[in-house]
């Protein structure tokens, strides 16, 4: 480890923050329907949606309604990516000459891209024709992110509503938080990432003739912009297999800074968009603290870990100074774990290093960040989301301390917003575990797994993991494109997604119909250092305790066995 | 539901225009007028406009006159058509063994000098064009044999190639192997191009 390295992680992760806190005052205007220096140019395309579309954007729907459209709009995207995917060998703009998907993969695909998750069981450059890639997964990344964002929105509007009806309209969310935010942010930094070297061309690629005389074929798309949406709306598939480490989507350090900062900087400005939509800035600042301080302690541990002496290195006696394998020189030890954290903290799942070459403790960081359920800073607005649903519970378990009706941001917490709380975080655990059981012990499974032992499970148990926390990253050693792992890894993807969407809207509908209560002696303070203490405390027992069994047997023995295997060849 | 069919349908097909057809259309039209080298793949191209490779990419380099990329898991080596890491864990018994392999033959080739461990690790990508200058100053001695000049200037040629963190700590040091290549042959053209020629 080195000054050089620890500086680079923490100005990576806190430049984040620091540009998501002007774009959160911006998405709450946006949220608001305030007037926003973008008007001029996208009032009259917003205009042209609301009437094409048929809806009236000033029309508050029920949570019901609001839910209820939600869901139907990512049916219809299912749908729409399913069939161009299958009927890809047939549809215009494939130089590739790529046939279609087959049934599972398309399926998984579909449902991966539609929930924000990007989970891919295919390779990019050997599978998805120039038109799918732009018409089906470029435009499932921006909606898919905006969806997210609207849960946020609602939640909002929820809590600053004294006795109020509706929760804002979906459709009125999801196009503004599209045009206003995401398409214009998107455009920017993919014409910037072309002059910093990410190719954008409709050609399928060129054959190079090498200085040793060989041909070597080199595959291109539009790269540019789908990299650029891929990280702000915390996507995280890539146009190549290998992702952000490829030198197309990340050349250089500077595209490295400028990516990993895309990762996490509007999942913070949701918080921020949250904070101040509610009035609530305090208490919001309260919860970037305390995301941010698991986030940091997520990247220092990856960190460590990878700086260790790796076995395999230290059997062919190099230089052990850093874990290399799976690592591109030019980001090293450093850069590779901020984007670890970054990218399982939030739920992008991009990655700039191969996962399953990670050191044990490096790979189960990035497996305990994620099973915390993506609210460091998680994607856009489900991450703000999940992180409140946090604090309902920390003020309940407060509550209970002291035998007094809890309160959150003037809103009193009762039965049903505990119930449906729960609901929102058990999902997780039991998906993700639920289904890595079943699979460990189905032979039809493990027929994909590259490595028998700890490691295995840790395949296993991360692709649930991943999956169900809409991530997407993967131990790639995984072949995960069988119907198995397709049709499973589809239903995690689907139930970690909508069913705490619908819990938390579920609580926006409860809490909305209450009075708005101005603070007593008796309620508890949740800005200050107390309640962020509190607060981290229910998040590792929620998302720590119970995956510690699973985690045992995985990266925790692998790290034990590393030790002594270092040891022995010593 | 049904009444949300519409809005569904209608705005996912105005968003699909919007985004997966004009969106990276606009990009694409200002990337090839504002920057057509770089949207095209960085090519390198020879004196006769032939691609030589791209500058971003990593190629396979195996003959003992040119210095050598890192072990690569893309396709056969470095196929720019198939990116992909190793995967393998870090206990993994095939790693262990390919990396002991490659260690002997880099330790045979250049004796009591320290090996950088990018020498014996393949790359997330299976495509990083760069190595690092430890590992370059590895390959000095036989590069410099086998074109029949003193070490000391490809030692310079390798310094004059070295790629610093942006303000110091914002990366790694690297070399791109097929940039020092290039300069290597204009400079100190191989021995046996200097026979045939």
């Amino acid at each position: 480890m080195t000054w050089q390295g620890w500086a680079e992680i923490a100005l990576t992760l806190s430049l984040a923050v620091a540009i998501g806190w002007p774009l959160g005052v911006f998405l709450s205007r946006v949220w608001n329907g305030e007037k926003t220096f973008l008007d001029p140019v996208m009032r009259p395309v917003e205009g042209l949606f609301y009437k094409a579309c048929g809806v009236d954007p000033s029309k508050s729907q029920s949570w019901h309604a609001y839910a209820l459209a939600l869901l139907a709009f990512n049916l219809i995207g299912f749908v729409f990516v399913y069939a161009v995917l299958r009927l890809q060998g047939v549809l215009p703009l494939n130089p590739q000459g790529f046939p279609g998907l087959s049934g599972h993969l398309a399926f998984n695909t579909a449902i991966s891209f539609i929930t924000n998750t990007n989970w891919q069981s295919y390779a990019g450059e050997t599978t998805m024709s120039t038109l799918s890639q732009m018409l089906v997964l470029t435009v499932q990344n921006f909606v898919s992110a905006a969806t997210g964002a609207t849960v946020a929105a609602a939640l909002a509007r929820a809590f600053v509503a004294n006795r109020g009806e509706g929760v804002g309209n979906f459709w009125a969310d999801l196009i503004r938080t599209t045009l206003y935010l995401l398409l214009p942010l998107a455009f920017v930094v993919a014409v910037v990432l072309v002059a910093l070297g990410l190719p954008q061309t409709l050609a399928a690629g060129v054959t190079a003739h090498t200085l040793e005389g060989a041909e070597q074929k080199i595959s291109l798309y539009a790269v540019a912009s789908q990299e650029a949406i891929k990280m702000l709306g915390i996507n995280g598939g890539g146009i190549f297999n290998a992702n952000s480490a490829h030198p197309f989507e990340n050349p250089t350090p500077l595209t490295n800074l400028i990516t990993a900062i895309s990762i996490n900087t509007l999942g913070w400005a949701a918080f921020f968009a949250f904070g101040r939509t509610v009035l609530a800035k305090k208490d919001v600042r309260a919860l970037v603290i305390a995301a941010f301080v698991l986030l940091f302690a997520g990247a220092a541990g990856v960190y460590a870990a990878e700086t260790q002496p790796a076995p395999a290195q230290v059997a062919a006696q190099v230089d052990t100074s850093a874990n290399m394998e799976g690592k591109e020189v030019r980001f090293g030890a450093p850069a590779t774990a901020a984007w670890v954290a970054m990218t399982t903290g939030a739920s992008n799942g991009s990655v700039n290093g191969m996962h399953s070459s990670l050191m044990p403790l490096g790979g189960g960081i990035a497996m305990f960040l994620m099973q915390l359920g993506e609210i460091l800073p998680g994607g856009i607005g489900s991450g703000v989301a999940i992180m409140v649903v946090m604090a309902l519970l920390s003020v309940f378990v407060a509550g209970l301390m002291v035998g007094r009706t809890p309160e959150y941001l003037g809103k009193k917490i009762e039965a049903r917003e505990i119930q449906f709380s729960i609901l929102a975080v058990v999902i997780i655990p039991l998906s993700m575990l639920g289904f890595s059981g079943v699979a460990a012990v189905l032979p039809e499974a493990l027929k994909g797994l590259m490595h028998s032992g700890p490691h295995g499970l840790s395949e296993i148990l991360y692709a649930y993991v991943s999956g169900t926390a809409n991530n997407g990253s993967a131990f790639a050693g995984l072949t995960a494109n069988a119907p198995w792992w397709n049709v499973t890894l589809g239903i995690a993807m689907a139930m970690g997604r909508f069913m705490p969407i619908v819990a938390v809207l579920a609580i926006a509908g409860s809490l909305v119909s209450k009075p708005k209560l101005a603070p007593t002696a008796g309620t508890l303070p949740t800005d200050g250092g107390l309640f962020i203490g509190l607060l981290i405390g229910v998040i590792l027992i929620l998302g720590g305790l119970q995956f510690f069994p699973a985690m045992a047997l995985g990266p925790i023995v692998e790290h034990f066995q590393a030790l002594d295997a270092v040891a022995a060849l010593r | 539901m049904l009444s949300h069919l519409r809005p569904a349908l209608v705005s996912m097909g105005l968003f699909t225009v919007l985004l997966g057809l004009a969106y990276p259309l606009a990009v694409t039209g200002v990337a090839q007028a504002a920057f057509p080298n770089q949207a095209n793949g960085s090519l390198i191209r020879d004196a006769d406009g032939k691609a030589v490779g791209s500058a971003l990419i990593g190629q396979v380099f195996a003959k003992p006159e040119y210095f050598h990329g890192r072990p690569s898991a893309a396709g056969a080596g470095y196929d720019a058509s198939a990116s992909s890491g190793s995967n393998m864990g870090p206990l993994n018994e095939t790693l262990i063994a390919r990396q002991k392999t490659d260690a002997a033959a880099l330790r045979a080739e250049n004796p009591g000098v320290a090996i950088p461990a990018d020498a014996v690790t393949t790359s997330g990508s299976g495509l990083d064009p760069d190595i690092s200058p430890a590992n370059a100053r590895f390959q000095a001695p036989r590069v410099a044999g086998a074109r029949g000049v003193p070490e000391k200037d490809v030692t310079a040629l390798i310094d004059a190639q070295v790629q610093q963190p942006l303000l110091g700590f914002i990366g790694q040091p690297r070399v791109n192997v097929l940039a020092l290549n290039r300069a290597l042959d204009a400079r100190y053209p191989p021995l046996a191009s200097q026979k045939d020629g």
